[in-house]
């Protein structure tokens, strides 16, 4: 052990009760900061992923209209689709108006793995006792659509056998049932245009996301598009991607290439993502407080140990110990207590963290949730530690500069003289 | 340089000159209250041999041995340690010759309280690193016995009189072997039978050892018992 170690420990034991206090504050900093990033971006990750499990990575929607003569052409088709007014200074024709010639082009992406083409539109859903409310139905194609979204795994009643059976099944929202008071094997009627059919529910599914729950049904495309009446073309494209943290770079390419309309799901949740990431910093910075008060106390303590010290180290330096031995002692000193406040630190986030997970809540709105959701990645721990080295270092090197600075002959001579 | 490299060779071999120095002025303090304690002294100090410092309290004796020790800087003048000049030497340079060839005893002991005796007379040991643990705590043990102490080694400076802090304090001095012992009032807070004993011990060091001694004193029986006596005024010697 080096004398300046020997020393830095024997001075710390001598002044145990405030660097208990310091150190406390180190561990329930650091173990703060590790559960509540843990809890914000557990929470972001969920909703991330119910999001791309609900509306995909990216979407590919409407055609982007450049030319007045494309403008006539496209209206003048009887596809069933309009023109979209102007939308950040372009002009759009709504839908997919080519579904097959745009899948075609996908083909060429290598990060594209699924593609379902989606017709969507609005009805009126009509339940037991003439209850009504306003529905969008979404025509799928099923087994594309399982591709591209988590379909499968929400469903929460009946199954997908009698969807793909009976084109008169169909699936809709776990809270659009309750407000409708129907559930599997139980029918409804759907308006649209002026067309009115019956249907029955095949299957009910919770995403989470209560718009979602309580609006939207999915049925069979072929029968979408005779109720709608578009016999031609989708709404859009939804698409699943091999690493859906380049869904913004593989989007604008799909757009270039496609001349579509291509949103990604970071730019579709910019508002929700923008919360998440606000949240986020705002607790770091909150609990970042309780480390930097613990380190005001710590550089308070070896403030109090170099003007209590000053015959020591003045002794020490007479002895041959060099300016860089006695600094080293502080650091020394606010290493050791950096050393096992990080580590116990880590270790009461990490149980922190686990016990939150463990806390049942229910939680539905943007997402569906039984217990708190946390998210276990090393950057919260790397993180944590990083702020409390910079504030317990900053905190150690100002007592360290000050104690080496001192003139062993001045200190001497004011206490013996 | 060639004045130099003679008066280098003089100093170190032929008279046994361990410290000298000469011309040396300090002043303390600033402004209108700066004074001017030390005139231009010199002074020698020669293997085995015990000097006494003496004079009324203020005349700069204190002063002298910190610059001496390496504590102090002066504001003119030339300090020499084994044939080297070290008043304007950097501060690496003397913390090293600090650490090699000077030990120093204080009026007040200045032990660290956290460390028992034997841990304080290893301490200058440890950070000169020539001896190996077992060694070093052999050598402080044989130390701490010489002036008395060899049973209580592990006993904590608040665990001792005065008179036995003061000699571990010298234990201490005398880890690294210095050359040179300088020592600043060391018996002035002991009564007489520790007085006796702390200066038996260092004259016996500068005999048996050839070590130079310089100490600072007001007590006018141990100074008579040095082999030469230095009398100090108003910053220097008569």
């Amino acid at each position: 052990m080096s004398p300046s170690l020997k020393i830095a420990v024997r001075f710390l034991v001598a002044k145990k009760r405030s660097m208990v206090m310091s150190l406390a504050g180190i561990v329930f900093g650091v173990g703060f900061f590790i559960l509540t990033q843990a809890q914000t971006s557990g929470f972001e990750d969920f909703f991330i992923r119910t999001i791309l499990g609900t509306d995909g990575a990216v979407r590919i929607e409407d055609r982007l209209q450049d030319t007045i003569r494309s403008l006539k052409s496209g209206s003048k088709s009887n596809s069933g689709f309009s023109i979209a007014a102007d939308r950040e200074g372009r002009s759009y024709i709504s839908g997919v108006a080519e579904p097959r010639l745009i899948r075609d082009a996908l083909n060429e992406f290598p990060a594209v793995t699924a593609i379902s083409g989606v017709l969507r539109g609005n009805a009126i859903l009509e339940g037991i006792g003439k209850k009504k409310g306003s529905a969008q139905v979404y025509g799928i194609d099923l087994d594309d659509h399982l591709a591209v979204s988590d379909l499968e795994s929400q469903i929460v009643q009946g199954g997908f056998e009698e969807f793909r059976n009976n084109p008169r099944g169909i699936l809709i929202g776990k809270k659009m049932a309750e407000i409708m008071q129907i559930s599997v094997g139980g029918s409804v009627v759907l308006q649209a245009q002026s067309e009115r059919r019956r249907y029955r529910i095949a299957a009910i599914y919770e995403t989470g996301v209560s718009d979602i729950d309580k609006s939207r049904i999915f049925m069979q495309i072929s029968e979408t598009r005779s109720l709608l009446r578009k016999p031609h073309g989708v709404s859009f494209l939804q698409i699943n991607l091999t690493d859906r943290n380049k869904a913004d770079e593989v989007a604008s390419r799909i757009q270039m290439i496609t001349n579509h309309s291509t949103v990604s799901w970071q730019e579709r949740e910019k508002t929700w993502l923008t919360v998440f990431n606000f949240i986020r910093i705002s607790t770091a910075l909150t609990v970042t407080s309780i480390i930097l008060i613990s380190g005001l106390g710590m550089f308070n303590t070896l403030v109090m140990i170099v003007m209590e010290k000053t015959k020591e180290i003045s002794i020490l330096r007479s002895m041959g110990y060099t300016r860089g031995d006695i600094s080293s002692i502080f650091l020394w000193e606010g290493g050791i207590v950096l050393i096992i406040g990080t580590f116990l630190g880590t270790l009461v986030g990490a149980a922190l963290t686990f016990a939150v997970s463990r806390i049942p809540i229910r939680i539905t709105g943007i997402f569906a949730t039984d217990s708190f959701v946390v998210s276990w990645s090393l950057w919260h721990y790397v993180a944590a530690v990083s702020t409390a080295v910079v504030i317990v270092m900053c905190a150690s090197v100002i007592p360290a500069r000050r104690a080496a600075r001192l003139e062993p002959g001045d200190v001497i001579r004011g206490t013996s003289q | 340089m060639s004045q130099a490299i003679e008066s280098e060779s003089l100093l170190s071999t032929e008279r046994e000159i361990m410290l000298s120095c000469s011309g040396l002025h300090r002043y303390l303090g600033g402004g209108d209250g700066r004074v001017h304690v030390l005139h231009g002294v010199g002074v020698e100090a020669e293997c085995g041999q015990m000097s006494a410092i003496v004079g009324p309290s203020g005349c700069g004796k204190s002063t002298l041995l910190y610059l001496l020790g390496l504590l102090d800087r002066p504001d003119g003048g030339e300090i020499w340690i084994n044939g080297k000049e070290v008043a304007t030497a950097s501060d690496e340079e003397r913390t090293a010759v600090r650490c090699t060839e000077i030990g120093f005893v204080f009026q007040f002991h200045f032990l660290l309280p956290e460390f028992s005796a034997i841990e304080n007379v290893m301490l200058p040991a440890r950070k000169l690193g020539r001896l190996g643990s077992d060694e070093m705590r052999e050598t402080a043990h044989e130390l701490l016995k010489a002036v008395g102490l060899g049973e209580k080694t592990h006993r904590l400076p608040s665990q001792l009189s005065g008179g036995e802090q003061q000699r571990v304090a010298i234990a201490r001095s005398l880890m690294n072997s210095p050359s040179i012992i300088l020592a600043d009032e060391p018996t002035g807070n002991l009564d007489v039978t520790n007085s006796n004993l702390v200066f038996e011990f260092l004259m016996r060091l500068a005999k048996e050892k050839g070590q130079a001694v310089i100490l600072v004193t007001h007590n006018p029986d141990i100074a008579d018992r040095c082999d030469r006596i230095l009398q100090m005024r108003d910053g220097s010697f008569l």
